[in-house]
């Protein structure tokens, strides 16, 4: 079997063996949105409803059937691509999720960009220099990052950017009232706005992102430079590379090809889980700066016990961990001497 | 499509999933003469007042895009502000109306060349539609059409086009008025019976997205969870033309990031700020903050009837001599409000809210406490619903130390939002509570409906008292200058301060902050933001 084709056939069982943990989640998520307290039929008829129309919303809502009954009508309109309706916002929770998930993505993969960017080159530099300004500088960062908690990173950024100096757009969304959104391809903004040639809503799009952006970074870049940093130390200290030394290999040669190449492996395991929490932590910034993302989606309608939004969110979770953990993998692989070799 | 091209066709009405560019064509400030910038804190869920599940914020989008039969004229408040006039209904849709003698057939007739958005004229046949509407679909709406004494199609009568009959069971001064709410709003029926289904005969997923109206504002954009664009219908006939093109109201979830918004002057409103935020701004240059007493609203501590120690209305008194007013009025309510404690020990008058004849006085508490048999106390939780925490929370600790005064061991419950209707208002066993409810009917009869008849939904205190039901029974429909009217109240009040299973704290204000180029607010007692009174400076 040619390797390219052996590839694809591993990443196809890979994905296979996803669908029992999907389905798994899925019930179990089923059964703890039935298993949060409050009425959500009571909740949704509003304040003012009698029994009687309280009853109408249950039926409506479909929750007056048995739950054995209520999960087979789910799967059912699930297995047709129908994810219910958000009674919260009113909304079909597929398209909240079509529209929220980019801009959560774009965030979080932002924020993970920059940090990744800033992170690894410090962490290197750190490594190479301990006990240096470099050093010092990377440690102030880390704890500064790690003890810092986000909601206070993102208000304080808020104020002094936008409050006081003036420099930062109104904390209003993804982009600013004055511009029109590009056409929709990916639905992140900064890439439809290339992708249609819209350099000033381009600008627009990327300084509203800034401010929770560098929010998000500044709590990730901790983890990150840390493990580079520890990763770098521990290969750096190891045979391969004092051989490497010994053989009168440039000291460049060394610590790219043989040293980050080898500590970079914990470092995108680390990456996967920043990524994981990193949308947890989402949620406070997209309240802070109004971001229509899909964590303050999900805790709306958690608060309010709107099933089919719950359900939706944790299953669009769940598949976009699975694509992620596969993503790891395949990096892997790349990036990996022995696993290429293996292959 | 650019800007120029948008320009040419604003005046469309689709939204939802057609995306609608707009603002390309905004000056560089968002906020203008032109276009007005609103920011509120929760978050629209439909455009459609009558469906199930449609949140508080959303009644807006019935407020200023649809019209009604009739509405309420404005009166200026103490303070200069404006309000609206609960005692003077004025023509919206209908040009003019006529109520038999025997109170119980109003006659409409329509705005002589009253048309929807799309130019279709305004006739009876809609007003019934969308009347019946209202009484049909169960939920909110309903019990709302009920409070006017309107719950059934057969009252709903087209005479000719432009002449539309409600006939009453009975004559009541509510059903004028209830008219005049958010709720029983006229739709383009032509519009929403092509969108009808058989499933879905009213056509409630299409009004949820798509408004079918008269009104002074049409929706240009809803992206749901962000923004809500108005754009002014220049044919309105209902009222005076608003004085923005264009009003956008965006969410925005955190408290802080509003205030910043609207203390930088990015934004021209900030809807229902909390207390403090309204104490504080108001301070500031730049920032006008209107804080109107919300009518017929009190926030109170509620004693349960169904918890063994307070079923003695001693006890009950005793609680209501032990609170703090003051410190609570300084610290929960930052002098926002109107003190409601500390009254004269008759009720002389039959305005409502008015002050509870009750103080601190620990003293008289421990007595009172002592005559029941409870000297050394009880225990007993008190529960506050976490939506409401930003007074609720400083509330409840302060009235925690006054109880513990008189020996009462309270201990603080919060409830989530979304469990407190069902616990609080339908379960009704939460033993101490903090309740905040206010009638949308400005008169006490219709408080005192709601809250001090056994099993309505706000009297989660399970209060039932045979001579307070039939005074309510006698009065709700009453008109308020039968003979009768005046006395019946005053007992019930007295009824009310006497047996004191809700104590009034204060009554709140409705907070809203707007820059120095609004002006023209005015209060409303649905306690939403009414767009179209709002005008460049």
């Amino acid at each position: 079997m040619p390797p390219m084709l052996d590839k694809l056939r591993k990443v196809a069982l890979r994905l296979l063996q996803a669908v029992p943990t999907v389905f798994g989640i899925l019930v179990v998520c089923f059964l703890l949105t039935r298993a949060l307290p409050g009425d959500p039929a009571a909740y949704f008829a509003g304040p003012m409803a009698d029994a009687e129309s309280i009853e109408e919303v249950r039926k409506s809502l479909g929750l007056d059937k048995p739950l054995p009954m209520q999960f087979v009508n789910y799967v059912g309109d699930l297995v047709q691509g129908d994810l219910g309706m958000a009674v919260s916002t009113g909304q079909p929770v597929i398209s909240e999720l079509a529209r929220r998930l980019p801009a959560s993505l774009e965030l979080t993969l932002g924020a993970l960009l920059v940090s990744f960017v800033i992170a690894v080159p410090l962490g290197v530099l750190a490594a190479t220099r301990p006990n240096t300004w470099v050093d010092h500088i990377c440690r102030f960062l880390v704890t500064a990052g790690v003890s810092l908690p986000i909601f206070f990173t993102g208000l304080a950024l808020m104020y002094v950017f936008y409050y006081l100096l003036g420099w930062a757009p109104a904390p209003m969304g993804r982009l600013d009232m004055m511009y029109l959104p590009p056409e929709t391809v990916t639905g992140f903004l900064t890439i439809d706005a290339i992708i249609a040639g819209e350099w000033e809503v381009l600008g627009a799009a990327l300084a509203q992102l800034a401010l929770p952006l560098i929010t998000l970074a500044l709590f990730t870049l901790a983890p990150i430079a840390r493990m580079t940093r520890a990763a770098m130390l521990q290969t750096l200290g190891s045979d391969f590379v004092r051989t490497a030394r010994a053989a009168g290999l440039s000291s460049r040669r060394v610590l790219i090809t043989y040293a980050f190449r080898n500590a970079l492996l914990p470092v995108v395991t680390t990456l996967g889980m920043v990524f994981s929490f990193l949308l947890g932590a989402n949620v406070l910034v997209e309240k802070v700066f109004a971001w229509p993302g899909i964590g303050s989606f999900a805790v709306e309608a958690l608060v309010v016990s709107d099933y089919a939004a719950v359900q939706g969110f944790v299953l669009s979770m769940a598949m976009l961990f699975v694509v992620l953990n596969l993503l790891i993998d395949v990096i892997y692989t790349l990036i990996d001497p022995r696993v290429g070799e293996a292959a | 499509m650019n800007r120029r091209d948008f320009l040419k066709g604003a005046t469309s009405l689709s939204v939802g999933a057609s995306v609608l560019p707009l603002f390309k064509i905004l000056p560089a400030s968002a906020a203008s003469q032109e276009t007005a910038v609103v920011v509120i804190g929760g978050t629209i869920n439909s455009l459609d007042i009558h469906r199930s599940g449609t949140n508080r914020s959303s009644y807006q989008v019935a407020i200023n895009c649809y019209d009604r039969l009739v509405s309420f004229g404005t009166k200026e408040m103490p303070d200069g502000s404006l309000s609206y006039d609960f005692d003077n209904v004025q023509p919206e849709l209908a040009e003019s109306w006529e109520i038999s003698d025997d109170g119980t057939v109003m006659t409409f007739t329509i705005h002589e060349g009253a048309t929807f958005w799309d130019g279709k004229p305004v006739t009876a046949h809609d007003v019934k539609w969308s009347l019946d509407r209202a009484v049909s679909l169960g939920g909110f709406p309903t019990v709302q059409m009920k409070a006017g004494r309107l719950s059934s199609p057969e009252q709903f009568e087209v005479v000719d086009d432009r002449t539309f009959r409600i006939t009453l069971p009975f004559p009541s001064k509510l059903a004028l008025p209830d008219l005049a709410t958010p709720i029983p709003i006229i739709i383009n029926s032509e519009v929403a019976k092509a969108n009808a289904t058989d499933d879905d005969p009213w056509a409630t997923e299409y009004l949820h997205r798509n408004p079918a109206g008269s009104g002074a504002y049409k929706v240009a954009r809803w992206d749901a969870g962000e923004q809500l664009v108005y754009e002014r219908n220049d044919q309105w006939i209902g009222g005076e033309i608003p004085g923005y093109q264009r009003v956008i109201v965006r969410e925005v979830p955190a408290q802080s990031t509003r205030r910043a918004l609207i203390e930088r002057g990015s934004v021209s409103a900030s809807h229902n700020i909390p207390n403090k935020d309204a104490k504080e701004l108001a301070e500031k240059p730049g920032v006008k903050v209107v804080s109107t007493p919300i009518e017929n609203c009190i926030y109170s501590l509620c004693t349960n009837l169904d918890f063994e120690p307070f079923k003695d209305k001693r006890v009950r008194q005793a609680v209501a001599w032990s609170i703090p007013y003051q410190k609570i009025f300084e610290q929960a309510a930052y002098l926002q409000g109107v003190p409601m404690w500390g009254g004269t020990d008759t009720v002389d008058k039959i305005a409502w809210p008015q002050k509870s004849p009750y103080d601190l006085n620990i003293e008289k508490a421990k007595a009172l406490l002592a005559e029941a048999g409870y000297a050394d106390g009880f225990d007993v939780p008190l529960s506050f619903n976490l939506s409401h925490a930003d007074w609720a929370e400083p509330a409840a600790l302060l009235i925690q130390q006054g109880l513990a005064d008189i020996g009462i061991r309270a201990t603080i419950e919060k409830i989530p939002g979304a469990n407190w209707r069902t616990i609080a208002l339908v379960e009704k066993k939460l033993p101490l509570h903090l309740e905040n409810f206010g009638g949308w009917l400005n008169t006490p009869d219709y408080y005192f409906y709601w809250a001090y008849i056994k099993g309505n939904l706000f009297n989660s205190y399970n209060y039932d008292n045979p001579e307070m039901a039939t005074l309510v029974d006698d009065t709700l429909d009453m008109a308020m200058d039968h003979p009768d009217y005046a006395p019946n109240v005053k007992r019930m009040i007295e009824l009310a301060f006497e047996e004191i299973p809700r104590i009034p704290l204060w009554q709140p204000t409705l907070n809203v902050a707007f820059t120095e180029s609004v002006e023209g607010y005015e209060y409303w007692f649905h306690r939403q933001m009414d767009i179209r009174a709002l005008e460049p400076a």
